[in-house]
């Protein structure tokens, strides 16, 4: 389709979500960006956060990546991250349960638990966005 | 004719169930190669989206990374061998570690120490059994590799190749020893040097059509390398790992094929044995028969 962008979002091992779509809001280090058609290229990182595309028909789409990053050219969106989850295939309770444990304090390094309720968080806040 | 027929027909039975036993792990190679062919596919994309932006942050923007970075005195290189967890794979974890030696051999003559990190338990055994030196191994994973499993190996690699000269474990360059899949019949050990990384734009030049845009880069083309090429690295090990598993599958598929074609071979001059072997008993039981007959009726006519 000439009017929309083409969107793929692959994890490490797999393509998890491919297609056109009108809109990507994907959250940045610098902050959250919004892609529509026509955006200059553009290659940047990503954080632990939730990857929102809108599809042409209106449908949302949301994932949840860890890190990674966006590249954005020629109408094309790559969004590239080791793992990435879409909404549906979250466990909440299973994130929930990560993050008491994490806010509890059961981790070695402050960094390591920062990134566990990061990650936490991300999918928790991807479930409540879709439903 | 030392063996008795019963003993002939307890070979045959056993090298029967030989024979189903090479013939089910032949089957199942062949449907496991299938996946692991699958898995690689799925992998591609990552792979190649990877490629694209690092030849994008390469070609706009002056390389000068720790990870491209070419020591001057490189003096240690560490080895990565990829070999199988379990045997009955023909020559597959042997050709590999063949030319894992033939590498070490090179960079010896150019004066490197080598490091040796191993997956797969042919290699660590191999290693264990000639006393040799492992910095690090890894086992579990041959045929079924997983990303986490190739992150966390790359990220030791890395760490290693980071440390400054001097530091105990350093490492100057690193190289992996895999098995290529060409096709089901062709597997191909192979060595490549992953670090320090050779800028990408060389193996296959854009042409005038498809020149790389203009990107911008955010925060910076230093942080956004920063990020991506250990997960460049991290790819290309992971690559490594899935290509290896192909291979390894499609070598015990091969191995196991022409194990149940000797087993058939077997059964078949074994059946003939034994045959023979129950021929010449009833050979000589007539002729035994016979021969008292015989006996019998000169024994009757010589007293009439």
């Amino acid at each position: 389709m000439a009017d929309a962008l083409h969107v793929e979002l692959v994890a490490a091992d797999r393509t998890v979500w491919s297609g056109e779509a009108a809109m990507v809001i994907a959250r940045t280090v610098d902050g959250d960006l919004g892609v529509l058609k026509g955006h200059a290229p553009l290659l940047s990182l990503l954080t632990q956060a939730v990857v929102e595309i809108t599809s042409d028909e209106g449908h949302t789409v949301v994932a949840v990546v860890d890190g990674g990053f966006i590249s954005v050219a020629n109408d094309r969106v790559s969004v590239l991250s080791e793992h990435a989850l879409l909404s549906n295939e979250i466990d909440v309770d299973a994130a929930r349960t990560e993050l008491e444990q994490a806010n509890d304090g059961r981790f070695d390094s402050a960094d390591e638990a920062e990134r566990a309720i990061r990650r936490a968080e991300a999918h928790i806040r991807a479930v409540e966005r879709a439903s | 004719m030392a063996v008795s027929l019963r003993e002939y027909r307890a070979r045959i039975r056993s090298v029967e169930s030989t024979k189903k036993i090479t013939r089910a792990m032949e089957l199942i190679a062949a449907s496991r190669i299938i996946k692991a062919q699958q898995r690689a596919q799925a992998a591609a994309p990552y792979a190649r989206e990877l490629t694209r932006a690092v030849s994008a942050v390469a070609t706009f923007s002056n390389v000068d990374h720790p990870l491209t970075k070419e020591e001057d005195n490189p003096t240690r290189a560490a080895v990565l061998v990829v070999t199988s967890d379990r045997g009955l794979a023909g020559a597959y974890s042997s050709s590999v570690l063949k030319e894992a030696e033939r590498l070490a051999e090179r960079l010896r003559a150019e004066g490197k120490a080598v490091d040796w990190y191993i997956t797969g338990r042919k290699g660590v055994a191999y290693f264990k059994f000639r006393n040799r030196d492992v910095v690090n191994s890894w086992t579990g994973f041959s045929d079924q590799p997983d990303y986490e499993v190739a992150a966390e190996i790359g990220k030791t690699l890395i760490d290693s190749f980071l440390l400054s000269p001097g530091e105990p474990g350093d490492v100057d360059e690193v190289h992996v020893v895999y098995t290529r899949f060409k096709s089901m019949l062709v597997q191909e050990p192979t060595a490549v040097r992953l670090l320090p990384l050779e800028v990408v734009e060389g193996e296959e030049a854009p042409g005038d059509a498809e020149l790389l845009p203009l990107y911008e880069f955010e925060p910076s083309a230093e942080a956004v390398l920063d990020g991506l090429l250990p997960q460049y690295v991290q790819s290309r090990i992971f690559f490594a790992f899935l290509q290896a598993a192909a291979s390894e599958l499609a070598a015990r598929q091969k191995a196991m094929k022409s194990a149940t074609d000797n087993a058939e071979e077997l059964i078949k001059k074994f059946t003939r044995i034994a045959n023979q072997a129950r021929q010449a008993g009833i050979t000589q039981e007539i002729s035994e028969i016979v021969g008292g007959v015989n006996a019998l009726a000169d024994a009757n006519s010589a007293s009439d």
